[in-house]
């Protein structure tokens, strides 16, 4: 029974080069109030260039047009539920976005003098105090653009604190149910990757971490509560394991939206972890970004936090750039700062109190879903699960249909489809994470239309594998576009 | 708090379908020495209302209504009013990366004219879907070129921006990826191409260079090229100012071009959210980093995008990916495409025009230091650069970069920037204060 969702017109449009005619214009330059110059004079004739072929010619209406009907075949956030596992697909607070255009922030030159950035550097020097906070650490960078980027830096802050002690060591322990970007990580940093298979109950071994771990570990880099959704229950063991032997401990944060009040992840042994800002603290993805992927540590990892460091002098903020053990920039300027001020709303609209009332509901509603849809998906791990659950097709493949045709055939219910596949260590993965912004009305039409695709699974299994039905477009041919690539228009 | 869609009674009868009657119970399997066990030390929520006042009062701390004279990789621009109504519609602002082609064919049509119109500005036959900002897509071209021709060494010219240069150098550091500068003439500002054939050996894999440079200088591409290639390595040309693109020959004799397009409608804020790109030549791009859009066919045989090559991706290749990127700056490259089918090819041009004027208007009244073409900015040796600063900043002018933080031999100039959005008469100031603050031997008009 599908009730979210009725078909409607949706407007066809070609690409923007396709609508082009010459001469025609969406825009209008001010007078010039300084005299012409003659470019070929300026730059020297072989400088300039001849006109930009292809290049759009389009009027304004036929602009806005044209975006707005391409917009329209996109599913969003919100339109409904988004329960993509380990993306944290919460509601985007509209004050966000406002506020991020403020002007004299969102016009704040990075070169501007320190004493016209005050208020720039106090609206970081705030957010790094609130995520020192929340994740119990001692101090933050905000630089790192997204949560790989964040990986890296924390990844070499290890390095440099190693090396400073002797010996940067070989090898990075990943859990094999650890996101792609850890080992990429890892591998960028220089360092060997070693995965270590999780336990029976999907969380770290610990007895056989303590076999591992020797001279050549740097780091253990762990996701916590790991991709399953559950806590890894020895992870002050674990920690323990790895500061006896002079090796660290990196955590992911991406999955945070769990624990965000609840516990912090400086109490239970991390000495160094990333953010995602566009997770946990609800800055948009924007169809893939922009992100931030701030890094907090422990004391002894300060000193080699990337420079510049933001720093009171008096009165004043400045920037410390004098940072001798720094392991460097990770990026230009300071941080994805718009990106910040959205997350420092998102905390000022919480505050404390409202931040942990967030992680309880964004835990209520997994388990919710997990409770309602056991009978009826197989459950591969049986721990309590925290922010999100992970189901396999086990069931539903006997019948010839996998996870992959289950997340296609939910779009014909109105929903964007869970994470498909990932983690690794269960087969045909079906990773749910609802968060906390979803009522309990949109939540039972998803366990709903959950339950309808199993049924439909028995009865009539050709219609889950042929879906979707009722998108304006039907399964793309992927593979075609691998083998042919065509990663650009040309005219015909 | 406003944004938990839930009522007390739902939340109660959610707990009783989990079996569970206190909250705190979906918490009990943490280990007791890992909770938290007291609030966050942080104030209680506030109202909408409260938020805007907070961050109207940072605003105010910070410095407002300047005329503003930096440019040096971030340029103040005029943003078309359809960039933020474009980027502000949920579909765009609240949707994921477009894995599920069926619902995401808005996100990737538009990164698919994303990735076509940084070929048509470039010259290049392919163009990623963005990557962080300029500054990092500079050590992933590096890392590009390695793996294409197997060799390990990098040279980087001086005048490549000094904090893409400083990134570049954090990467490198742990992978035997040795880096190496070479100077730029002091008279012209451009490449100091002997430097650079003098450094030049069998085991450089990537000669990086920036066009306009650091200084604004229209550089030398074609001999770089031609250095390059002699050896075996490739040319990774560099640009910060996209606007420049408009009318400047593309770097088609590059092999990797990495760059940042803030001046495509992306506001200065203080340093980020930007979108850099690679693009390169086809033979290359199985050893792209980043998310690719490609065309395809839907099963009724209707034209459809979806992501591609996703084999060189690290979901996919995890440690033997070529990069590890994921996130990457998706929004940001929609404002820069709206900002190009706004302008458009007449557009480009003419907004490249008026910053070539402006800039050659302050330039005419006070002597560029180096000789070499510049496009919006340039370099002017002024003598005590911070009481210069300070004198303007008196005028509600933000001068010049001082530049001896990146070159101690220039610690006597600034880097100018003017744009379509800078004032003639904010110039006749600037140009007044500089004449006056120097001995007439060091700035003649
Ligand atoms: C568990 C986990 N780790 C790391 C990442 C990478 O973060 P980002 O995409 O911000 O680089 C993600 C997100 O995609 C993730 O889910």
């Amino acid at each position: 029974m599908i009730n979210k969702v009725r078909p409607h017109l949706s407007q066809n449009e070609l690409l923007v080069f396709e609508r082009s005619s010459p001469g025609k214009k969406a825009y209008q330059l001010p007078e010039l109030d300084v005299p012409a110059v003659d470019a070929a004079e300026a730059l020297g004739a072989a400088n300039v260039r001849a006109e930009i072929e292809g290049f759009p010619e389009i009027s304004e209406v036929e602009a806005i047009r044209h975006f707005t009907r391409l917009s329209t075949w996109n599913y969003a956030i919100d339109y409904g539920m988004y329960p993509l596992g380990s993306c944290t697909m919460k509601y985007n607070p509209r004050i966000n976005e406002v506020v991020a255009r403020t002007e004299a922030l969102a016009w704040a030159h990075p070169y501007q003098p320190a004493a016209l950035a005050q208020g720039s550097m106090a609206v970081m020097a705030q957010l790094e105090a609130a995520l020192a906070e929340i994740t119990g650490m001692d101090a933050v960078t905000l630089q790192p653009a997204a949560g790989a980027h964040g990986e890296l830096t924390g990844i070499l802050l290890i390095r440099a604190l190693l090396e400073k002690r002797g010996n940067p060591r070989k090898k990075i322990l990943i859990p094999d149910s650890a996101h792609g970007t850890n080992p990429a990580t890892a591998a960028i940093a220089g360092y060997a990757v070693q995965n270590i298979p999780s336990s029976a109950t999907g969380v770290l071994d610990v007895s056989a971490l303590a076999q591992i771990v020797d001279k050549d570990v740097a780091a253990l880099m762990v996701t916590n509560p790991n991709t399953l959704g559950v806590f890894e229950e020895n992870i002050i063991q674990a920690a323990e394991i790895l500061h006896k032997k002079g090796a660290m401990l990196y955590m992911d944060g991406a999955n945070m939206n769990a624990l965000v009040g609840i516990a912090r992840p400086g109490d239970f042994g991390v000495d160094v972890m990333h953010l995602n800002l566009h997770k946990t603290f609800s800055t948009p993805h924007g169809g893939g970004g922009p992100g931030a992927g701030p890094v907090a540590v422990k004391k002894v990892l300060e000193p080699f936090l990337p420079a510049p460091r933001l720093k009171r002098t008096g009165k004043k903020w400045a920037w410390d750039y004098n940072r001798k053990r720094s392991i460097g920039r990770v990026k230009a300027y300071y941080g994805n700062f718009g990106v910040l001020v959205r997350a420092l709303a998102y905390i000022l609209a919480h505050g404390g109190p409202g931040l942990r009332n967030a992680t309880v509901d964004a835990v209520l509603n997994a388990v919710y879903i997990r409770k309602r849809l056991e009978a009826y998906y197989d459950l591969p791990y049986s721990q309590a699960n925290m922010h999100e659950v992970v189901f396999s097709d086990h069931r539903q493949a006997k019948l010839g249909v996998h996870t992959g045709d289950i997340a296609k055939r939910l779009i014909d219910y109105g929903f964007h489809p869970y994470t498909v596949s990932f983690p690794l260590i269960v087969h045909g993965a079906l990773m749910i994470e609802p968060t906390e912004t979803e009522g309990k009305h949109e939540i039972d039409q998803f366990i709903e239309a959950m339950i309808s695709i199993a049924q439909e699974i028995e009865t009539d299994p050709q219609l889950v594998k042929t879906a979707p039905h009722g998108t304006r477009t039907s399964r793309v041919d992927e593979v075609t576009a691998a083998r042919k690539p065509v990663l650009r228009w040309k005219p015909a | 708090m406003r944004y938990l869609p839930k009522s007390d009674f739902e939340r109660r009868e959610m707990l009783g379908a989990c079996g569970v009657s206190q909250p705190e119970e979906l918490f009990a399997h943490l280990p007791e020495a890992a909770r938290l066990g007291r609030p966050l030390n942080l104030a209680p929520g506030i109202s909408e209302y409260e938020i805007v006042q907070y961050f109207r009062d940072r605003a105010a701390e910070n410095g407002n209504g300047f005329a503003c004279f930096l440019g040096a990789g971030v340029y103040n621009h005029y943003r078309p009013v359809l960039v933020d109504t474009v980027v502000s519609r949920g579909e765009f602002l609240t949707s994921y990366t477009p894995y599920q082609a069926e619902i995401a064919q808005g996100t990737l049509t538009t990164i698919f004219e994303f990735q076509t119109m940084i070929c048509q500005l470039t010259g290049m036959d392919v163009a990623n879907a963005s990557m962080y900002d300029g500054s990092t897509a500079v050590p992933e071209a590096a890392m590009m070129a390695v793996r294409a021709t197997g060799k390990g060494r990098v040279l980087v010219a001086r005048s490549v921006h000094p904090e893409y240069r400083e990134v570049l150098l954090t990467y490198a550091k742990n992978q035997g990826m040795p880096v190496e500068e070479f100077g730029y003439d002091p008279e012209t500002g451009t490449l100091d191409l002997e430097d650079l054939e003098r450094k030049m050996d069998d085991f450089t894999a990537a000669v990086i260079v920036q066009t306009p440079n650091f200084f604004g200088i229209a550089d030398q591409v074609k001999e770089a090229a031609r250095i390059a290639h002699g050896r075996g390595a490739l040319l990774v040309v560099v640009f910060t100012e996209a606007v420049s693109l408009g009318i400047l020959e593309p770097p088609a004799e590059a092999d990797i071009v990495a760059g940042e397009l803030q001046s495509f409608a992306i506001s200065p804020s203080y340093g980020g959210p930007y979108a850099g790109i690679i693009a390169t030549r086809e033979k290359y791009i199985r050893q792209m980093p980043g998310r690719l859009v490609g065309q395809s066919v839907d099963s009724r045989g209707n034209r459809a995008f979806c992501l591609t090559l996703a084999t060189r991706e690290q979901h996919i290749r995890r440690e033997k990916a070529t990069s590890n990127i994921c996130t990457n700056q998706a929004l940001i490259a929609l404002m820069a495409t709206v900002f190009m089918t706004v302008y458009g090819k007449q557009g480009l041009r003419e907004l490249a025009e008026q910053n070539l004027a402006k800039a050659h208007y302050l330039a005419g009244k006070v002597k560029p230091r180096f000789s070499g073409p510049f496009f919006n900015e340039f370099v002017v040796k002024v003598g005590a650069v911070e009481d210069l600063n300070k004198q303007l900043l008196k005028k509600k002018i933000i001068g010049g970069l001082p530049l001896g933080r990146f070159y101690p031999e220039l610690a006597d100039s600034v880097l100018l920037c003017a744009t379509e959005m800078t004032r003639r008469a904010d110039m006749d100031v600037v140009a007044d204060t500089i004449l006056r603050a120097a001995t007439p031997t060091e700035v003649t008009a």
